[in-house]
Formats: structure tokens, sequence, C-alpha cells
């Protein structure tokens, strides 16, 4: 597994990899929100944690659907499904690839972006932390995505409208957690948010291996 | 690389879409032979390789590798014993030949030496260069020299000779004859004569 987490990680690093689109597009959304809503800090400030949420998923999403299919059309998935690696660790060591090359940066940004929304120091790290623990489901669900749209002409259309709605989890945990600490409450939605993620990550190669050998055989 | 005694197809029978390809084709390779796929575009030369490597599964009839005592019907184990060159070369465009031969050595536990097999086909001078400034005689090239890396007693070629000039055509052939030599399958679909010893096997035209 190790190979391929190392090439998927150089390609998505050269030139032409979608890893640093991510982050752009994160901060073009972040920075687009607050000149279309406003400078008022405390309108802002309530936001924050949806919008920046919303834009990190969108961002991880823009690049999924290279996923698997930049393999499939170079003739590489085929010689990765004779390799010695199973199909459930090739989609594994893929979906910690996309997470390192995008989940992570997208977190290590977010706390400059909650400075910008006005968001208030503790606030900015449950963001951090919720984007932490939830970035890798939407790298694991995502891979499901890509993984059933890879036969499909033009299948990063309809790879978000197939992978939103199962995020929906993510992103309302992760902006709750944030949003609670905004209103001094309790905060029990960093527990399932981490729940929701462990289940997706671990149950995801599986479902995305599934797909990829219904493709290939297609 | 452990030697297989031989590949065996019985009575195969192929449908794409809603077209039978072939019906009851039955034929078999010892090893150190090589076959030649021949036919039309469309007689399901492909479809028949993609058969053989386990990507897809047969309407009816039964594929079986003999290695040593050992039959291997599963598809996925006999998948561990095939060495495949596709249409495509699988040469990332970001990526040198030197990285995407380093690889699939490790992804195929290979301790092949990558510098010789570059040598061997004629690309030490482009070694570092990426991919996407690779001609396709030299991305099949590539294609040939991770086939040898691979280590594999059974090869699987589509249209190998394809956009090779004479001296990749030649380099080619003289693979398949050192497969060949070691006791290793090898069934290429070719429209042209690969330049050496093999038996044939003429598909159909589509019905």
């Amino acid at each position: 597994m190790i190979p391929l987490f190392l090439r998927d990680i150089r390609l998505a690093s050269r030139a032409g990899g979608s890893a640093a689109l991510a982050l752009a597009f994160f901060a073009a959304v972040a920075t687009l929100v607050p000149l279309g809503v406003g400078a008022d800090l405390r309108l802002l400030a309530r936001i924050a944690a949806g919008v920046l949420w919303v834009a990190a998923v969108l961002a991880a999403l823009l690049s999924l659907d290279r996923l698997f299919q930049a393999d499939f059309d170079d003739g590489s998935l085929d010689l990765l499904a004779l390799s010695p690696l199973s199909l459930e660790s090739i989609a594994a060591a893929k979906i910690a690839a996309h997470w390192l090359t995008t989940g992570l940066p997208l977190t290590l940004l977010s706390p400059l972006l909650g400075l910008m929304f006005g968001l208030p120091p503790r606030a900015i790290a449950v963001l951090g932390l919720s984007l932490l623990v939830g970035t890798p489901s939407v790298s694991a669900l995502g891979a499901i995505g890509a993984a059933l749209t890879l036969a499909v002409r033009r299948g990063g259309l309809i790879l978000p409208l197939l992978v939103l709605p199962l995020l929906s989890p993510a992103v309302i945990f992760g902006a709750g957690a944030v949003q609670a600490v905004l209103d001094g409450l309790s905060n029990g939605a960093l527990l399932f948010l981490a729940a929701f993620s462990v289940a997706a990550t671990l149950l995801s190669p599986f479902a995305a291996a599934a797909a990829v050998r219904l493709n290939l055989a297609g | 690389m452990s030697t297989v005694a031989s590949l065996g197809v019985e009575r195969l029978t192929c449908i794409r879409g809603q077209r039978v390809l072939f019906r009851d084709l039955s034929f078999r390779v010892a090893g150190g032979q090589i076959l030649s796929l021949e036919g039309p575009n469309g007689a399901g030369k492909t479809s028949l390789l993609r058969l053989l490597a386990g990507f897809l599964v047969p309407a009816a009839g039964r594929i079986a590798l003999t290695a040593g005592a050992a039959t291997i019907d599963d598809a996925e184990e006999r998948g561990r014993l095939i060495g495949w060159l596709g249409h495509h070369d699988a040469a990332k465009p970001q990526l040198t030949p030197l990285e995407v031969l380093a690889f699939f050595a490790g992804l195929y536990r290979s301790d092949a030496k990558i510098a010789d097999a570059l040598a061997a086909v004629g690309l030490a001078a482009v070694a570092s260069l990426p991919c996407q400034y690779l001609s396709a005689g030299q991305k099949k090239r590539l294609a040939l020299a991770r086939l040898k890396i691979s280590n594999r007693p059974v090869w699987l070629l589509d249209e190998p000779l394809a956009s090779l000039d004479a001296g990749g055509k030649r380099l080619a052939a003289e693979f398949l004859d050192a497969h060949a030599l070691f006791g290793g399958i090898a069934i290429a679909a070719t429209h042209e004569p690969l330049g050496i010893a093999c038996e044939r096997l003429v598909l159909g035209a589509p019905a």
C-alpha cells in the first residue's frame, strides 16, 4: 500500500495535480462570502462555521473525481488490480493520500479563514479540530462516488450529487460543534462527528472497491 | 519467477452487450509457448485478454492456470500471476519513466534493476524526463520494460507492436522470446506478425 500512497501524494503535489487547486478554491469561496454578506463581523462569526464547512467539503469534492478516473483512463487501474494489493487496500491507500493532500491542508488553512470571519479563538480551535476529525469522511465517502462514476462520461458532475447527501451529517455535526462553542453549550457534536468519520473511513474502502471491480468489468 | 505449466481455456463464451463475441472457445498454451491472437477488429481479442486477466467474467466456460501441481481457478489469484500490457501505457504524465518503473517494481514486489530495464528498452536518455514529453513509441517501450520487471509467468499483451518503430518491434520480439525461453507463457493480440516462432489462434469475424 505504501508505494501507491506515496505515488498518489507525489502526483497530487506535481504540476497538474489538484491539491493546490482545492486549497485555492477553499480560500476563494471563504473570501467571497464576506464580500457578499457585508462586513458585519457578528453576523459573519455566526455563519462562519457553516460557510467554512460547506466550502471545505466542496473544495475536497473538486479533486475527488480524478481519484480513480486518472488511473482508469491511462490503464494504471488494470495494473493495480493485478498487483498483490487487494482493491480494498488500493481504495484505502488512495483515500489516505487524498486526505493528506486535501483534507489536511484545508484543516491547516481554516484557522486563518476563521480569523477572517471574526471567530473567537476557542471557536477557531474547535473549527480546526472538527475539520481534522471530519475531513477523512469526505475523502472516504467521496471515494465511493468517484468509484461509482468511473465509467460515466463527465462523471465528475454527478459525483457531488451522489456524495453531498451522504456528507450532510459531517456538515451538520462539524458546523454544530463550532456553533455550540459560540452559544456556550456543552459539546457532543464533535463526538458524533468522530463516530461518523470513523465509520465512513472504515467502511468506504469496501464499497469503493466493489464499485471499481464492477467498472473494470464494464 | 514461478514456473507455470499451462493455461487452459475450455468452452469459453463471451457476451458483450447483447452480442456473442465467441462461443465454446477452447485452447491450451503450455509453458514456453507464445500464442499470437489474431482476427478482425471487433472479433473479441481484447475481451478474451480481459477474460483471461480476470477483469471480465465469462458467460460460460472455464479458464484454468496450472502452476506446478496446483490448478488455479480463482480469477483474483490468477491475476497475481499475470503481467499485463494493455492498450493504455499507464505512463503518468507527471512522473518520469524512472519513477513509473520504480513505482510498479515496488507495487509488484520485484527486485529487478530499474536502470537496467530502462537501458534495455532504449530509454536511458529520457529516464528523468516527465512521461508527458515521451512519444507513443517511447511509452510503449516503457510499458515493455514494466512488463519485464513485473516478473510474472503469464504475459497478456494487447497490440504490443502498435506505435513501435522497427527497432522497438525487434525488441518486443526479443522480450517475448526470452520470456518463452524461461518457460513463460505469452498471449499477444496483434495485427502484424510478432516476428518469432509462435502458435496462432484466429478469432472469427463478428456475427
